[in-house]
């Protein structure tokens, strides 16, 4: 068994405030996590806003350095002490975020940012970049003609987006952390894109760390879910298990409030309390 | 109840006018919550600019009226012209962003009697605020709170509080828990449906997500494309569907428990700058046939009060049987995946390519909002 992901002790502490009235926030709190499995895999990270599961996202992507603890993809350290190069690290964890048109930037044309990845970060030649840059575009439904010479304001959100699931393929990472990518596509259209990282899975057999709210689609496309509540993960394990099934009380509540298609909520009766005579 | 007559809402822009909402007729019965769904750029949020009374460079009522039923202090039945002098009265608003609507230099308590129509007598306005307030779960002391200071579901609720303050007989909520979390979303939306309970007054709710339309609303209205496609009882349109376009959006969704492969509904809505002149929804219906092309299908009323505008209703059950037979995630192998990817691809690349091209879209897939709740394009030249 491969340890697709396995994080130690892992800790973000923030400190706001002045000296005197100094208050320390705990933005993930000693997450411990091991995932093994030979082959690729869909993790989601699903959680409520604050819940810490884009910080974790960020620290997994060195965007955010831990206050301690270490995280080791396919057993190489990513972060923390004594974590690998930073083009080594770039070979093997890439990103996709949630807003296509802040993660590229206005004044650069997007093939700028393909051909760079190919040669910089892949280790292509100029002449073998353009390959890569091919097959990675095809791959997701589009062609060297749609994007070269053309600015992020150019493309449809879902265009670019599927253009930024490209860039993130070409140096062959072994694990893609996706930052809830689909919240900005409409409801009708965000099934391609899911379906998607399920068929590029298999086809480059790269791992994902899918971070989203919803667990609707989480359930749809994971293999493992971590669910996090106040920088914890408090419940593990794989996803119909944990979502047909759950432990944690945490996890009944969210799934609770998911408005669902099948069954109406309960509605308890002391939400609005009669008007006192 | 609100009777509309042929609707249409144009915008005037630098390139000519264009129909958001074009041709919309309509019954709402009193006491029941409407929802609108429909994908971004289906005209909804016009819709409920039209109905608020919201009328106003670039957006204006081109033909077509708005009846209200209820008659103002003179009156007068009440209609498009005059609704403006009966907001938070009559009609009031719930809108997405709480935080862009209330006014962040004055505190909370001030908001209450700030609009036109509260009462001169602030103090018995306040006393009867504290107490509102408290009846819908938040504690007293957060009527001296600036917007700043409480939280996003706390604003929300304050929101609530302020649209259903003076009982009005009509309540518009435009996707109003969308930047919430699902636990506090739950919250607002039962909290909604016992106030109405309570009041009676009718909720026009715009939302993009079915499963909320599914918990609350009694009536749903489907909209694409400026047009109104099906409108009928929430348990049917999730049960039976008479549209396609509805069949699809509800089964695009996955539930949780319920393991069949979907798919999106790849393309995208036709531009409205140059709608198709026959059904709008045939460039990417299954079921569309020569005269879908040419000919646009009339909103009829197929079964008792189940109205849909399709011209092909004797084909659904047989496009839902397709649909229920679709293979298991478990039956999706690899090779499956892929090949279904490809061809969901093809099509939406297709769909980008189409005639008149990406910049002449209706509406890109992303947009933001500005802080008065204009969507902000991120198509190129459109601004």
């Amino acid at each position: 068994m491969t340890t697709v992901l396995r994080t130690e002790a892992l800790r973000k502490v923030y400190r706001l405030g002045s000296f005197a009235s100094r208050v320390t926030i705990n933005a993930i709190d000693d997450v411990n996590l091991e995932i093994e499995s030979d082959e690729p895999v869909i993790v989601s990270l699903v959680g409520e806003s604050g819940s810490g599961k884009t910080t974790l996202a960020k620290t997994i992507l060195r965007l955010i350095e831990p206050t301690s603890g270490q995280a080791w993809v396919h057993d190489q350290v990513v972060t923390g002490k004594g974590a690998l190069g930073r083009l080594d690290f770039m070979k093997m964890v890439q990103p996709i975020f949630q807003n296509p048109f802040e993660a590229f930037s206005r004044y650069r044309t997007v093939d700028t940012y393909l051909q760079e990845t190919a040669m910089k970060i892949a280790g292509h030649s100029a002449a073998k970049a353009r390959d890569a840059v091919d097959e990675a575009l095809s791959s997701v439904g589009l062609e060297y003609a749609d994007v070269v010479g053309k600015y992020p304001n150019q493309f449809s959100g879902g265009e670019l987006q599927r253009a930024s699931i490209a860039r993130a393929l070409i140096p062959r990472p072994r694990l893609i952390v996706a930052d809830e990518p689909v919240s900005m596509i409409d409801a009708s259209r965000r099934m391609i894109v899911i379906n998607l990282f399920k068929a590029l899975k298999e086809q480059y057999r790269t791992s994902f760390l899918y971070i989203t709210h919803d667990l609707a689609t989480a359930y749809y496309i994971s293999d493992y879910i971590a669910v996090m509540n106040k920088g914890r993960i408090v419940e593990f394990g794989a996803a119909r298990e944990v979502l047909e099934s759950p432990q944690h009380d945490y996890t009944k509540l969210l799934l609770e409030s998911i408005p669902t298609l099948t069954k109406k909520w309960d509605r308890p009766e002391h939400i609005v309390p009669e008007r006192a005579s | 109840m609100i009777e509309l007559k042929n609707v249409v809402a144009e915008y005037t822009t630098k390139r000519g006018r264009m129909n958001a909402v074009d041709g919309i007729s309509l019954i709402i019965p009193d006491g029941v919550i409407v929802g609108i769904a429909g994908e971004s750029g289906c005209g909804k949020s016009t819709l409920m600019k039209v109905l608020y009374g919201d009328l106003g460079f670039p957006l204006q009522l081109a033909t077509g009226s708005v009846d209200y039923g209820f008659t103002n202090d003179q009156g007068k039945p009440v209609t498009d012209t005059n609704i403006q002098r009966e907001w938070f009265r009559k009609i009031s608003i719930i809108p997405q962003s709480s935080m862009s609507s209330l006014n962040p230099v004055i505190r909370i308590r001030e908001q209450f009697t700030d609009f036109p129509a509260a009462s001169r007598n602030k103090k018995a306005t306040l006393a009867k605020a504290r107490e509102f307030i408290q009846r819908i779960g938040l504690p007293p002391e957060s009527l001296d709170a600036y917007p700043h200071q409480l939280s996003g579901g706390m604003r929300q609720r304050i929101m609530v509080a302020l649209a259903t303050f003076l009982e009005p007989e009509i309540i518009l909520a435009d996707e109003p828990t969308t930047a919430l979390d699902v636990v506090v979303q739950k919250e607002i939306l039962l909290l909604l449906l016992d106030l109405q309970e309570k009041m009676k007054n009718t909720i026009i709710f715009v939302s993009h997500d079915m499963g909320v339309h599914y918990q609350l609303t009694h009536r749903m209205l489907i909209m694409y494309a400026g047009k109104a496609v099906e409108y009928a009882p929430t348990e049917e349109v999730f049960s039976e569907p008479l549209h396609p376009y509805t069949m699809l959006l509800t089964s695009a969704l996955p539930t949780i428990g319920d393991d069949r492969a979907r798919e999106g509904l790849p393309g995208r809505p036709p531009s409205l700058w140059d709608p198709p002149k026959g059904c709008r929804f045939a460039p990417r219906c299954p079921l569309a046939t020569q005269l879908c092309r040419n000919e646009e299908p009339a909103l009829v009323e197929v079964r008792p009060g189940h109205l849909s505008a399709c011209h092909h209703i004797d084909k659904i059950p047989g496009l839902r049987a397709e649909l229920s037979r679709k293979p298991t995630l478990d039956e999706m192998d690899a090779t499956r995946l892929i090949a279904q990817a490809q061809k969901d691809l093809q099509l939406e690349h297709e769909g980008d390519r189409a005639p008149d091209g990406a910049d002449t879209a209706a509406e890109p897939a992303v947009v933001g909002l500005l802080p008065d709740g204009e969507p902000i394009s991120t198509d190129r030249g459109q601004r």
